[in-house]
């Protein structure tokens, strides 16, 4: 398990960490908290001749919330997320969520813009992002540009992202109303078997909102719009969420792996879906 | 070969220098190159917390660290913590209330435990339990465990509360 060489650089402002990537091409990669990328080294499954450390690069760091939106720093961890009230009060889906992912250590070392830059459908931030609708900004050798996070996933470890650029910062509007996290594991700190994140808000008796996104059921996370608009203008009852449980599997594509065959797959994607909508909506 | 780099670390209060490979694992300096044999290797994949140490006021898997990245940072290991000659509270309630079997993962456990206790000195067993969630035993089935670090952490609170 002994990863392959590399020259190491720690750059202390953003625009030295995009310098390095321009100069060094694509043989050199960004490292974070190293949670994802390090086990990827260890299998030689990445092998990059250049890492360049972003964790003194201080543009990366903070959160700050506003009336209407919230912006996160790329290097800020799961755990910061959680410690932040601020945060909490705002959108109180990302303390929810943040607090199913992994296990304490890795909370401590593994970053946000990571786990969104990843492209590894485990990852759970980037459903959530979706479901909120954040929007991330690259910044590259040309200058910064946004892309929204239901537009950022291409596919496989394949985002929008091009190798010199760095995920710099998350931009997430405030939402009003209901949410719910509910992620099915084989242990805690184990990836999702199938997850949802769910956002909802009421006119009266009515669903008036919804946002819908599933993690790890297919190779990348999946904003269902149709499963939303299924729950639009009804009660939010039995027949209403069938209904959105059906828009919503027929937009995944899960694969048989160890955590099992693709129809167990399914009827934990409905299973979770109906108990994300249920708390989300009794928090409305 | 990538040229060897030049690291500075803290680790237990004392001042290492060392020239290193940036892909050394920081398991690796801690158990080779210091002689720190107290955190363990159980899985090298960072999944059992083994190898937990203390950098910089967090619990880390030193197995899912490069040396590099450590570089200028302040470490505990077991080692810092007490030992035959002092046992830290930890250890004494681990010993009490048989927190351990073969050991292997105690030190982990403990350091592990150490960091929890300093971000809530007074946790319920739950918040023990899912704050210790990062730390596989294959031996004690968790409830001495448990029952160790509570013991302990009524201990500090007494005397915190006599002083
Ligand atoms: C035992 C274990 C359990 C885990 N369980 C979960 C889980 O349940 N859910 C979950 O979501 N994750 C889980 N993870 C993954 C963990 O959350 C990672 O830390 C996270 O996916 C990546 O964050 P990082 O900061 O460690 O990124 P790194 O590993 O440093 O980087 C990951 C990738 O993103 C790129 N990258 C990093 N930052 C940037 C940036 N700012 N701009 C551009 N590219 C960047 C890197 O080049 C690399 O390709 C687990 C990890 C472990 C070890
Ligand atoms: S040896 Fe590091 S987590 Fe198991
Ligand atoms: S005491 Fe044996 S692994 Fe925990």
């Amino acid at each position: 398990m002994i990863p392959p060489a590399f020259e190491y650089h720690r750059p202390t402002d953003l625009a030295s960490a995009v310098g390095l990537l321009a100069q060094l091409g694509d043989e050199a990669r960004v490292i974070a908290g190293g949670h994802s990328l390090i086990p990827m080294m260890k299998l030689r499954m990445a092998e990059p001749a250049h890492l360049v450390d972003l964790q003194s690069v201080g543009e990366l760091k903070g959160i700050t919330v506003a009336s209407d939106h919230v912006q996160i720093g790329a290097m800020v961890t799961q755990s910061d997320l959680i410690a932040h009230d601020g945060l909490a009060r705002a959108i109180p889906l990302i303390r929810e969520a943040a607090l199913q992912i992994a296990d304490p250590q890795v909370r401590y070392v593994g970053t946000i813009g990571g786990n969104v830059a990843n492209g590894d459908p485990g990852n759970d931030m980037p459903g959530l992002m979706q479901c909120l609708d954040a929007s991330f900004t690259l910044t590259g050798p040309s200058g910064s540009r946004d892309v929204a996070a239901r537009d950022f996933y291409h596919g496989l470890y394949s985002t929008d992202r091009a190798d010199d650029e760095i995920l710099t910062r998350i931009t997430i509007p405030v939402p009003a109303g209901g949410y719910a996290y509910e992620k099915q594991k084989r242990k805690i700190g184990d990836y999702a078997t199938a997850a949802a994140a769910v956002l909802l808000n009421r006119r009266g008796g009515t669903v008036s909102f919804a946002s819908i996104a599933m993690t790890n059921l297919s190779d990348m996370p999946v904003w269902s719009q149709a499963a939303g608009e299924a729950l639009l203008g009804t009660d939010c009852g039995t027949e209403a969420v069938t209904a959105a449980i059906a828009a919503m599997l027929a937009d995944i594509d899960p694969q048989a792996d160890n955590r099992g065959p693709i129809a167990f797959k399914r009827h934990v994607a409905g299973v979770i879906l109906a108990r994300a909508i249920a708390r989300a909506w009794s928090r409305t | 070969m990538a040229k060897k780099i030049h690291v500075t670390l803290t680790v237990n209060g004392e001042a290492q220098e060392f020239l290193a490979e940036p892909r050394e694992l920081l398991i690796h300096t801690l158990r080779e190159r210091l002689g720190l044999t107290g955190p363990h290797i159980g899985c090298e994949t960072s999944h059992c917390g083994a190898c937990t140490i203390d950098m910089n006021g967090r619990s880390v898997k030193a197995c899912t660290v490069f040396v590099a990245q450590a570089d200028g940072a302040d470490i505990t290991t077991i080692e810092g913590l007490g030992g035959p000659d002092g046992l830290h509270v930890l250890q004494r309630m681990f010993r009490e209330h048989h927190g351990l079997q073969c050991g292997y993962c105690t030190p982990g456990m403990i350091t592990r435990a150490h960091r929890l206790l300093q971000e809530n000195p007074a946790p319920t067993e739950e918040e023990v339990r899912f704050g210790m969630a990062g730390n596989l035993c294959r031996c004690t089935g968790y409830q001495n465990i448990v029952k160790a670090i509570l013991a302990a952490a009524a201990e500090l609170n007494a005397k915190e509360a006599a002083e």
